[in-house]
């Protein structure tokens, strides 16, 4: 029999409060993103690299009158969250269930719904620094952007939400190597056929009519009418963000399995 | 030991489709005590010890830990609980140290992080990437996660899987140190020497059932059942020997059998006498007996002779 623990190991159980939880694991799944180099280039280098290049060349006709910039960044800004909240946030979380993290982090004090809660406050979190930084560079190539604060905000949220449920859904019910490929195929298709860098005017208008309805169209649509154009709260695409959101979050809610 | 066990699993059954990995068990463990659950693979082990950890539900039977239900209270029971499983559990890209501090902000009193990384050896590689720690560190940090929290509960699934000797010894004292101050250990393991070093209590599970229980001592006195066949004396010599002289000579209740050609062992009462009647009728028939030695069971024969000696997939 040892006797030089003393006691160290005695019993002495508890959770700590919820709000140190919460900003532990929003901490540490904001570094795990922050700190893995294939997902920075996904959230970072792409969006930038797409909005300086097709800023200062004349690749895609990007329609109308104005400045390429002011299409552009609007569509970059919808790609960012695209990237983000679903891309990254499916392959990181398809990863964490296969390592079994998510299994582990079950036997932990953390409730679920606070582990889901720091991955969005983790999301949100990278957003910023990547509006952030879109903006910057977007201001320097002659970026002059309009309309309110809140309807942007809001079609940044929903947009966020709506990935996020389809972001989950993948990655709770797919292998992590299915969810990689998967989740990255999603990224390149909607990227060219989502409005982000080509206009959805260059679509026959049969196939326009079906690519509106996808989530990354309605959200670099509205941000382009409330920033290029000045409108109002656009509802129409607020509409199809809000539907998406909630179809995603629901079957990521009901088919996700933790391990 | 208290009146209440730690964990008590009643009738356990649990299937996997059409193939049953549990099949009505049973088990109690003991507060403050180390229980080892040995078995071969595929017995039914960490999908017993999954469901007290509230990751399966029952398909029959009742499960309590510390009281409770592992699924309906795994709110109350996940912050008593130590958990470290087979594999994995830590993210890709964390560093052993900074996954350990994070444990142990989810809890309201932890140990010292500084000094349980010392003590498990995790200070050399601390800065280190996860998927690049050996499999020994994996280990390592996955038991210091499970303890950093101060439960009252451990379960280790094959917590010394894949550790080199020095590694293992660093692992059993940490369990012998956590039962000195009154935590209750429940490792999974397939090694014998493991469990005949650690617990105080063993459960043999084969084919999804407890199939002995009890003490190291215990359960290699069990087994065929009479005293004398617990010794034996064994020894290499020329294949062929005549064995009915010997058997003669020999006192009642000796047996004396050439296990394989060359190989020779006597079950019996062993004394000093019958090392030198033995002896004897080596000089009388012209054997140097090579290789003598007086061989005790173990809880590695119970184990084998339960659960048979035939490799498994």
């Amino acid at each position: 029999m040892t006797t030089t623990s003393q006691g160290r190991y005695s019993p002495a159980p508890g959770a700590a409060p919820l709000g140190r939880m919460l900003l532990a694991q929003t901490g540490l799944e904001t570094r795990m993103l922050l700190r893995n180099g294939e997902q920075l280039l996904l959230t970072v280098v792409i969006p930038t690299v797409l909005l300086v290049l097709f800023s200062a060349v004349d690749v895609v006709d990007t329609s109308g009158p104005g400045k390429r910039v002011d299409f552009l960044a609007p569509g970059l800004l919808a790609l960012a969250v695209l990237s983000t909240a679903f891309t990254g946030q499916a392959i990181a979380t398809g990863f964490e269930r296969r390592y079994g993290v998510l299994k582990r982090l079950g036997a932990s004090p953390l409730p679920r719904w606070a582990l889901l809660t720091a991955k969005t406050g983790c999301v949100l979190v990278t957003e910023v620094l990547q509006v952030a930084l879109l903006s910057v560079i977007a201001l320097a190539l002659g970026w002059s952007p309009h309309g309110d604060p809140f309807s942007v905000a809001a079609l940044l949220v929903l947009g966020t939400a709506a990935f996020s449920g389809l972001g989950l859904l993948m990655a709770g019910t797919l292998r992590a190597e299915a969810t990689l490929a998967a989740a990255n195929l999603v990224f390149v298709l909607l990227l060219l056929a989502g409005g982000v860098v080509v206009p959805l005017e260059k679509f026959p208008a049969a196939v326009r009519s079906a690519l509106e309805l996808l989530p990354i169209s309605a959200l670099s649509d509205g941000l382009r009418s409330v920033l290029q154009h000045g409108s109002s709260l656009p509802l129409g695409d607020l509409g199809v963000l809000a539907v998406w959101a909630v179809l995603g979050l629901a079957a990521a809610a009901r088919f996700f399995r933790w391990e | 030991m208290e009146a209440e066990p730690a964990v008590e699993v009643v009738g356990l059954v649990k299937r996997y489709g059409r193939k049953t990995a549990v099949d009505g068990l049973d088990l109690s463990v003991g507060r403050a005590a180390v229980t080892a659950v040995l078995g071969p693979n595929g017995a039914g082990k960490t999908t017993t010890i999954e469901t007290c950890e509230g990751y399966r539900r029952p398909d029959a039977g009742t499960v309590r830990v510390l009281g409770l239900d592992p699924v309906a209270d795994a709110a109350r029971l996940r912050p008593r609980v130590g958990v470290m499983l087979q594999s994995g559990g830590v993210y890709a890209g964390a560093r052993a140290v900074e996954m350990l501090q994070h444990t142990a902000k989810l809890h309201a009193r932890p140990l010292d992080v500084d000094t349980l990384v010392e003590r498990l050896g995790l200070g050399s590689c601390g800065r280190t990437a996860y998927r690049r720690l050996s499999g020994g560190q994996q280990q390592r940090l996955a038991l210091a996660m499970a303890v950093v929290g101060r439960p009252e509960l451990v379960f280790l699934d094959e917590p010394t899987a894949g550790l080199d000797p020095q590694a293992r010894r660093a692992t059993w004292d940490l369990v012998r140190d956590l039962r000195a101050d009154g935590v209750t250990v429940v490792l999974t393991t397939h090694a014998m020497e493991e469990a005949e070093q650690l617990a105080d209590q063993v459960a043999i599970v084969d084919g999804g059932r407890v199939i002995a229980q009890g003490s190291p001592a215990e359960l290699v006195r069990s087994g065929d059942g009479a005293e004398d066949t617990q010794e034996a004396l064994r020894f290499d010599g020329r294949p062929g020997l005549d064995l009915g002289a010997l058997l003669k000579a020999l006192p009642d209740g000796t047996a004396a059998a050439e296990l394989t050609p060359g190989s020779y062992r006597i079950r019996g009462p062993l004394d000093p006498q019958l090392l030198a009647t033995v002896a004897a009728w080596c000089a009388q028939v012209g054997v140097l007996p090579d290789r003598l030695t007086v061989e005790r069971r173990s809880l590695e024969d119970v184990f084998l002779e339960l659960t048979g000696r035939e490799l498994r997939s």
